[in-house]
């Protein structure tokens, strides 16, 4: 029952094996197994949004996946948002922007906001805020982080996609 | 969490024989966004958790104008109103699943998990018995068509047996004049858990200007979602006006039983009942008249 399984899938655009107990979350894969640490742990109950991850192009709440179920699939992660030292835009923005104060919440906006721009580059403010939803940030608020993510979309859409 | 043994089949057949090896030791998993908050909880303790979501009929969305819609037990609610099968024909199912959670929860949950969680305050339940799905459940000894309206027990419970699965949702083709809509209350604009949720469908006659059917249903006011047969009835045959329908939201409140608690007072939840009562019966009404 407890032994581990070979997981196949693919993060970040590379393929990779890990080994994992049926019960790790995806969550506890990533930052335990594969020392992954960028996706945070908060509620554990779906509800916060700090583990947010891409599971073939959707958000997910890594919390709310087992590893073993990552199989096949494509997982995108914070750790791939940059490319070297290059940030990605929405990193870009939250820094100019102010967007973060302690930083938890913030791989997991990342995420839901490159999601929602992923499948719509212009979204309105409306749009924004329901697609972040599922995010809760406890210190900064949401103006700044909902106001970075409407100038990516504004300014470089084609270099967010 | 306690140490789970994970499979995940590819076809029915093997789930099933799966679910039945292990009885109530094993339990299906789709999107897992009750499942696996439970089994942490250690609300529920199954030893082998039996991944429906590699079974291609559980999938999948499958409608056509002489079938009807198939609606795959593991499909995520982001395929639902992603399709514009469900959108048009089924707008009322289609919303209640875009009500559930925030975009990370909709990519996983699953109408089907909703159901077979039991919770009184799903708020897709009440949808599927507003179009009075029919639910195709599998077990050892074959299949059976159980009705959305009887398939909750009691809050957590429905009548799946520990080695059956819920396979697919059934709804026929709406007939002309005919649509649905699902309205709940919660105290903010979305992420909440229902106060009170109302799911109508109606079928209007338009040279009569009468209901040829109507079917309500009402969640959150009992210990599960309730079909409202006596307002739904109340209805048929009747003028499409202002005094039908409010015959109807009184019924619909008579038979509400609703509990104080956190999210609402037992008066404030048959209020409710009310109040979305007729406002879905006027959306469905309006959409009905269009199609």
């Amino acid at each position: 029952m407890d032994h581990k399984t070979v997981v196949e899938t693919n993060i970040n655009g590379e393929q990779m094996e890990f080994l994992c107990e049926p019960r790790q979350s995806l969550l506890e894969v990533l930052r335990d197994v594969l020392g992954m640490t960028g996706s945070k742990e908060g509620c554990l109950t779906g509800d916060c949004g700090a583990c947010t991850v891409l599971i073939d192009g959707r958000a997910a709440c890594s919390c709310l996946v087992l590893g073993v179920e990552a199989a096949g699939h494509k997982i995108e992660t914070v750790e791939g948002l940059a490319q070297g030292s290059t940030l990605h835009p929405l990193q870009q923005k939250f820094l100019e922007n102010a967007s973060l104060q302690c930083g938890i919440c913030t791989p997991g906006f990342l995420m839901s906001a490159k999601a929602l721009l992923d499948h719509n580059p212009h979204p309105t403010e409306a749009e924004i805020r329901y697609a972040l939803a599922g995010n809760l940030c406890r210190c900064t608020g949401y103006d700044k982080i909902v106001h970075a993510v409407l100038e990516v979309s504004k300014g470089s859409a084609s270099k967010a996609a | 969490m306690h140490a789970i043994n994970y499979e995940a089949p590819k076809t029915l057949k093997d789930a099933v024989a799966l679910l039945a090896q292990y009885g109530d030791k094993g339990r299906p998993l789709s999107g897992g966004t009750d499942l696996i908050i439970q089994l942490r909880a250690g609300v529920r303790r199954p030893e082998h958790i039996v991944d429906i979501k590699k079974i291609p009929e559980l999938t999948q969305i499958t409608f056509d104008l002489r079938t009807g819609l198939r609606l795959g037990a593991a499909v995520p609610t982001i395929q639902i109103y992603e399709n514009a099968d469900m959108r048009r024909y089924f707008p009322g199912l289609t919303e209640a699943a875009h009500l559930i959670g925030s975009n990370q929860i909709q990519a996983r949950a699953t109408v089907g998990g909703n159901l077979c969680n039991g919770s009184p305050a799903a708020d897709s339940t009440p949808a599927l018995i507003a179009l009075d799905a029919k639910c195709r459940v599998a077990g050892p000894k074959g299949e059976r068509i159980v009705a959305a309206q009887d398939f909750c027990t009691a809050p957590g419970r429905t009548v799946l047996q520990p080695n059956e699965i819920l396979v697919e949702l059934q709804i026929p083709v709406p007939a002309r004049h005919s649509s649905d809509a699902y309205l709940r209350f919660i105290p903010r604009n979305e992420m909440d858990i229902a106060v009170v949720g109302v799911g109508a469908s109606v079928t209007l006659d338009l040279e009569e200007e009468r209901f040829t059917d109507a079917r309500i249903a009402l969640g959150a006011v009992a210990a599960t979602p309730l079909f409202a047969a006596k307002a739904s009835e109340a209805l048929i045959g009747k003028k499409v006006d202002d005094a039908a329908v409010e015959r109807a939201a009184q019924l619909a409140i008579e038979l509400s039983s609703p509990i104080d608690d956190m999210r609402g007072t037992a008066e404030f939840r048959r209020h409710l009942v009310g109040v979305l009562t007729r406002r879905s019966l006027a959306i469905a009404i309006e959409r009905a008249r269009m199609v």
